[in-house]
């Protein structure tokens, strides 16, 4: 069942846009009011959508060519003179890539950096493993101080850039590749360190970030036809994670399912079982990659392939529900 | 450079030397190798009035910046920081502790007048690489000093800035490279053979001026000719000798990342106080 106060910030356009699209977007209207904000890229900011900023702001972008240590160094570098690096990359690169200099020159002296690493999780599709970041939610979260956000939708994307520009900090933004579906409307409202329950019912507890989320509602949708409802939260602040939301409502079902295009070890569903083993301890269930690399195929195949479709996440619930 | 001018930053040299060696046998490790082998390039940076910079207002916003890319040298940066008023000698003792604000490597948010948090070799350029482009966009018209080490350069990612730093005609962006011959495993030569340098920091794009890095005159010299430069980054690349001012240490790869016993400190100290 979907609460009265949320169906007033649902959105009820049939539209499907890419977070990374919406990112981009929103950048370069960001630049415009914050002329501190500057954006970097290594050689990719047609896919990353950092080429709407360049456009409109050439003296404040800087490509870097194919070296992203040297990016996010220099993202460092920039920050300590009052500028707001906007920095991005593919998240394989940002995460893995340039993982030392996220932690010594960014997170140690928890400098002002923003990390908007775009084509996240295997939903990226045909380019496969060596392109889809499946650990790159666990690397970072592990990044003393460092802010993880995984914005579920265009909207959603929109109002967590604006918010990581105001706040003072290293922030990292897991943005997807392909189009899905808008789920929020412009009076949706995005605070780090908080989710929102899209879904209530007392059966299970569905938990998701980023591209699963619209599966995860199409799911929880589907089972509500066959009559069974559950509490849906969408964790786009996977660190700080909200976790009195998630006591709460593992305390109501007993039960949790985590959805996420990541690893299920050290994402969302990581997580989600450090603050509940200690705080409430309840069965967790994680779908999303099992310690296995990615692969090439189309998203949905993958998706599917992966196990976390809504037809994986029906099951998942209805085996686990006593 | 006059006489009195020489003599003064050769004793601010010697003083850094000696606070180098007092400090690591206080903290019981640490690397004096090649602290030791900038002492007469931080008394210059520090001590002729070259660099825009107050002890009083650390963080003003259009100082000179220092990155010391090489950061485990850090014990030279801490003794010209305290020598020069940014906070009170007695924190030299505090190397290395817990508690104290002065780390193992350089960390920005501890001391004053770091600029820049390293530690983890080939980012710190980079960093520099950051903030040169900042003061353009700003127009503060300060001047960014980068100090590499030569085992640094092993790393990628140092061509990788030198690369970038070309490419967006950063002048006032300085590096000044410790070539002091040797890494932890033994001479740049033999571990991994970095020549011809010159030419390197040549071929991509950098005006390259090659020093005695124990020499004041040249010190002063190249830093002066490198700040009239235009349209381009420069390195100075300073011979040097690790150790230097310790006779024993001078050269010694085993003086990398050890502190000196009670008794090698007296000794140390002795050859510190010397005409160099
Ligand atoms: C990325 C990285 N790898 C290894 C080390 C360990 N390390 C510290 S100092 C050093 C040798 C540095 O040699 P050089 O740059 O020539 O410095 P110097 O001789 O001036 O001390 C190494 C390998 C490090 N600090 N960072
Ligand atoms: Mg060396």
């Amino acid at each position: 069942m979907i609460p009265e106060n949320i169906k007033k910030i649902l959105s009820n356009e049939d539209k499907k846009v890419a977070t990374r699209k919406a990112y981009g977007e929103r950048l370069a209207e960001l630049g415009e009011k914050n002329k501190n904000i500057v954006a970097l890229d290594c050689d990719l900011s047609k896919s990353t959508m950092t080429a709407l900023f360049a456009r409109k702001f050439p003296d404040r972008f800087f490509n870097f060519g194919i070296a992203e240590s040297n990016m996010i160094s220099a993202a460092a570098g920039l920050s300590t003179m009052g500028k707001i690096p906007f920095a991005s990359t593919f998240a394989v690169f940002a995460s893995k890539r340039a993982c030392d200099q996220v932690s010594i020159s960014v997170a140690y002296p928890h400098l002002n950096v923003k990390i908007c690493a775009t084509h996240s999780g295997v939903s990226i599709g045909e380019d496969g493993a060596t392109h889809q970041a499946i650990i790159d939610a666990a690397i970072m979260r592990a990044m003393p101080g460092m802010v993880v956000l995984s914005p579920c939708d265009g909207t959603e994307t929109k109002k967590v850039i604006d918010r990581i520009a105001e706040y003072k900090g290293p922030c990292y933004v897991r943005l997807c590749r392909v189009a899905s579906p808008v789920i929020f409307n412009e009076s949706y409202n995005f605070e780090i360190g908080k989710g929102i329950k899209i879904m209530e019912g007392g059966s299970a507890t569905i938990i998701s970030a980023g591209f699963t989320t619209h599966i995860a509602m199409q799911a929880a949708r589907k089972l509500e036809e066959d009559g069974i409802e559950v509490d849906l939260i969408n964790m786009v602040s996977i660190k700080p994670i909200d976790s009195k939301l998630i006591i709460e409502s593992a305390k109501k079902t007993g039960l949790v399912i985590t959805v996420e295009d990541h690893s299920v070890i050290g994402g969302l569903g990581g997580a989600v079982c450090e603050v509940l083993s200690c705080n409430m301890p309840t069965k967790v269930v994680r779908l999303g990659v099992q310690d296995k690399f990615g692969s090439s195929g189309s998203p949905s195949e993958l998706v599917s392939a992966y196990g976390f479709d809504a037809a994986s996440i029906i099951k998942t619930v209805k085996e686990n529900i006593c | 450079m006059e006489e009195d001018k020489r003599k003064e930053l050769e004793e601010m040299a010697k003083k850094i030397r000696v606070d180098i060696v007092e400090m690591l046998c206080e903290s019981g490790s640490g690397h004096p190798g090649g602290s030791l082998s900038l002492a007469d390039i931080f008394s210059y940076l520090y001590f002729s009035g070259i660099m825009n910079i107050d002890p009083k207002n650390p963080n003003k916003k259009d100082r000179d910046r220092i990155v010391l890319s090489k950061g485990h040298a850090c014990p030279v940066w801490y003794a010209a920081l305290a020598e020069k008023g940014y906070f009170d000698k007695s924190h030299l003792k505090t190397l290395r502790k817990y508690g104290s604000m002065l780390q193992g490597h350089p960390d920005m948010n501890k001391t004053p007048g770091v600029d820049m948090t390293t530690g983890s070799l080939g980012q710190g350029l980079s960093c520099a690489v950051g903030m040169a482009l900042g003061a353009k966009l700003d127009k503060l018209g300060c001047r960014i000093f980068a100090i590499v080490g030569d085992g640094e350069c092993d790393e990628g990612q140092i061509w990788e800035a030198a690369m970038s730093a070309f490419h967006y005609k950063l002048d006032n962006l300085i590096a000044i490279l410790d070539r002091n011959s040797l890494q932890i495993d033994g001479y740049t030569k033999d571990i991994m053979n970095s020549e011809p340098m010159i030419n390197k920091w040549k071929s991509f794009g950098w005006e390259v001026i090659e020093i005695n890095g124990h020499n004041l005159d040249e010190i002063e010299s190249s830093i002066e000719k490198a700040l009239n430069i235009k349209n381009k980054p420069v390195c100075i690349v300073a011979n040097t000798i690790k150790g230097k001012g310790v006779s024993f240490m001078e050269g010694e790869c085993g003086w990398h990342g050890k502190a000196p016993s009670e008794e090698e400190k007296e000794k140390a100290i002795r050859d510190c106080m010397c005409k160099a």
